[in-house]
C-alpha cells in the first residue's frame, strides 16, 4: 500500500508545484517507488516542471474517465526509473475530477507504488479538496509571510475536516509545515516573519526550511526538479526535507544569515 | 422585548396552572455516613466532570443506611454537595430519626408516592472530560457532540484553524490547543483556552450574562460575553499575550489580568 502524501497550500505561487516535484524524485532517487500526480486541471504545470511535457499523451482526466488506462497515462521519468508521473488534463475544469474516479485512480496505483504525491491545486475548492481528500500525509507549503501562513492556517482546518480520514474518524492526516522562501537576511532586518514566527502561530511539525533561491527559477524553467541540483542551497534544502520525511535526523539549515569570511568580503566586490 | 400586556385589569386569565410533573434527578445514595469518605469521593468524581453538577438538584437516599446506625451530619452533607454546585433539596428512605434530622435541614422527605411509576433507576453516566471531539469543526459549524448524553461540556485537544467554527451549546468549551485567526469560537456557557487566543470568542451566546472567556494568551480578533463585544483594536496593548479572564461587569465588557 502506499502512503498519500498532498503538497498543499492554499495561497498560489508559494512553490507547491516545485516541492512536489523535488519530493517525488527525492523520494523516487532513495529507491522508492513513486509516482506524482498533478490535479491542477486547466493549469497544468508538474509536467513542465518535470521536464516530460512534450510526453504527454493521456492525462489524469482520461483516466479517470477511463478513455485511457494508468499504464498509458504514467510517464516514466528518464532521469529516475522509479518515478512516474500522472500528468493532469490542460483543456478541462476541476470538476472532471470526481471523488470516485480520483478514488478508484489513486487505489489502482496504490498498490503498485511506495508513494503517491499529490500536487494540489491552489485555493480551497473542488480542485484542491480533491487533491488532499484521500491523503495519509500532508505538506503545507508555506512562505514567510502573513497572507501565506493565514492560507496555510486555514488549509489545515480544512484536511483536519474534510478528508477521508477525517470523514472516517481514521487518524488524521500526518501534517508537516515546509517553509519556502525563506530569505534569513531579510528575517534578520525584520522584514520577514522568522521560522519560530511561523512555527509559534501554526503549531506544525517542521519538515524543512528552503531558502529563496535563483536556482529554483532555473530549474523550472529547465524542466529539472530543483532537488537534483545538489550545488544550490534549495537543492540541498529539499534534499535533506525528503530525508526528514523518511524518518532521518536531519539538522535544519539555511535559517541564518552565513557569516561572511574574510576573503568573501574581499571578493564580493 | 416583553410588554406589559397583561396588565390591564380586564383579563381574568389565571395567574398559575398548578399540575404534577414527572422528574428524573441525580440521587446521591449513601452507604456510609462518614462525611470525610463522602467528601473525598464527591471531591474526585465532581473534579472529572465539574460542569454536571453545576446547579444539578439532587436527592439524597438514606435507604441503604442502617437502622439505627450512626447518624447522617445533614448540616456538613448539605454543606459539601452546595460547595460543589449541587442544590439538594429533599432526601427518601432512611429512619424517622434520619428524616427528622433532614426535615430540620429544610429538606423535602419524598416518599413513596413520589416515586411510583418511576423508570428503573440506573447509574448516573457522567461524561467522560477527555472525550475528544470526534470530527473537530467540520466546517462550517461543529456541534458539542456530548448533547445526546445530556451533558454540557465541550473539549477540544486540536487547533482550531483559520476558518473553523465551534459552537458549544448550553454548556462551556475548553481549548486546549492554539485557536488561529480566522477561527471563531461560541459557546452558551464558559470559553475557556489554553493556547495562544487568536480568533474570535463568543461566550454566553444565548444572553447569559454571567459567562466569561478565560484564556492564558490573549491575542483575539474579539471577544464577546452576551452580544457585548470588544474588537482587537479595542484592547489595550498590555492586555495583549498574557493570561485574562473576560466578563461582564454592568453591561461593559471588561477584561482584567489574572
Amino acid at each position: 500500500m502506499a502512503r498519500i502524501i498532498v503538497i498543499t497550500s492554499g495561497k498560489g505561487g508559494v512553490g507547491k508545484t516545485t516541492t512536489a516535484a523535488a519530493m517525488a524524485m527525492g523520494l523516487a532517487q532513495r529507491g522508492h517507488r513513486t509516482v506524482v500526480v498533478d490535479f491542477d486541471v486547466g493549469l497544468r504545470n508538474l509536467d513542465l516542471i518535470m521536464g516530460c511535457e512534450r510526453r504527454v499523451v493521456y492525462d489524469f482526466v482520461n483516466v479517470i474517465n477511463q478513455e485511457a488506462n494508468l499504464n498509458q497515462a504514467l510517464i516514466r521519468d528518464k532521469r529516475c526509473e522509479n518515478l512516474f508521473v500522472l500528468p493532469a488534463s490542460q483543456t478541462r475544469d476541476k470538476d472532471a475530477l470526481t471523488k470516485e474516479g480520483v478514488g478508484r485512480v489513486i487505489e489502482d496505483l496504490s498498490s503498485g507504488y511506495d508513494f503517491i504525491v499529490c500536487d494540489s491545486p491552489a485555493g480551497i475548492e473542488h480542485g484542491a479538496n480533491m487533491a488532499m481528500y484521500y491523503a495519509d500525509d500532508a505538506v503545507v507549503v508555506t512562505n514567510p509571510e502573513v497572507s501565506s501562513v493565514r492560507d496555510s492556517d486555514r488549509m489545515l482546518g480544512i484536511l483536519s475536516s474534510k478528508s477521508r480520514r477525517a470523514e472516517t474518524q481514521a487518524d488524521p492526516i500526518r501534517e508537516f509545515l515546509l517553509l519556502t522562501r525563506y530569505d534569513p537576511e531579510r528575517v534578520a532586518h525584520g522584514e520577514m516573519l522568522s521560522v519560530e514566527d511561523v512555527q509559534e502561530i501554526l503549531a506544525l511539525n517542521l519538515l524543512g526550511v528552503v531558502p529563496e533561491s535563483k536556482a529554483v527559477l532555473a530549474a523550472s524553467n529547465a524542466g529539472v526538479p530543483v532537488v537534483l541540483d545538489r550545488e544550490s542551497d534549495a537543492g540541498k534544502a529539499y534534499g535533506d526535507m525528503v530525508a526528514r520525511y523518511l524518518g532521518e535526523d536531519v539538522p535544519h539549515r539555511f535559517l541564518h544569515v552565513e557569516k561572511k569570511g574574510f576573503l568573501s568580503r574581499i571578493f564580493r566586490g | 422585548m416583553t410588554s406589559h400586556q397583561g396588565s390591564n385589569g380586564g383579563d381574568r386569565q389565571p395567574v398559575f396552572d398548578l399540575k404534577a410533573a414527572g422528574f428524573t434527578l441525580p440521587t446521591i445514595r449513601l452507604l456510609d455516613p462518614d462525611m470525610r469518605r463522602v467528601a473525598a469521593e464527591l471531591g474526585a468524581r465532581v473534579e472529572k466532570a465539574p460542569d454536571f453538577f453545576r446547579n444539578t438538584p439532587i436527592v439524597i437516599d438514606l435507604s441503604a443506611l442502617p437502622e439505627g446506625g450512626a447518624g447522617v451530619e445533614f448540616p456538613s452533607l448539605v454543606g459539601l454537595l452546595r460547595g460543589f454546585g449541587m442544590i439538594p433539596f429533599g432526601v427518601r428512605g432512611g429512619g424517622k430519626s434520619l428524616q427528622a434530622a433532614a426535615e430540620a435541614m429544610d429538606l423535602a422527605i419524598l416518599g413513596e408516592r413520589e416515586m411510583r411509576g418511576a423508570r428503573p433507576e440506573r447509574p448516573l453516566e457522567l461524561p467522560d472530560p477527555t472525550v475528544q471531539l470526534a470530527k473537530l469543526a467540520p466546517e462550517p459549524v461543529a456541534q458539542e457532540p456530548n448533547a445526546a448524553q445530556g451533558t454540557n461540556f465541550t473539549m477540544i485537544t486540536r487547533p482550531i484553524r483559520s476558518g473553523q467554527r465551534v459552537y458549544a451549546s448550553a454548556g462551556d468549551l475548553c481549548v486546549i490547543a492554539p485557536v488561529s485567526a480566522g477561527a471563531e469560537l461560541m459557546a452558551e456557557g464558559n470559553i475557556h483556552v489554553y493556547g495562544s487566543l487568536r480568533g474570535r470568542a463568543l461566550a454566553g451566546m444565548r444572553g447569559n450574562r454571567e459567562a466569561r472567556i478565560f484564556c492564558q494568551d490573549l491575542r483575539a480578533e474579539l471577544v464577546s460575553i452576551a452580544g457585548h463585544y470588544r474588537v482587537s483594536e479595542n484592547i489595550p496593548v498590555e492586555l495583549r499575550g498574557i493570561p485574562v479572564q473576560v466578563f461582564l461587569d454592568q453591561k461593559i465588557l471588561r477584561i482584567e489580568k489574572l
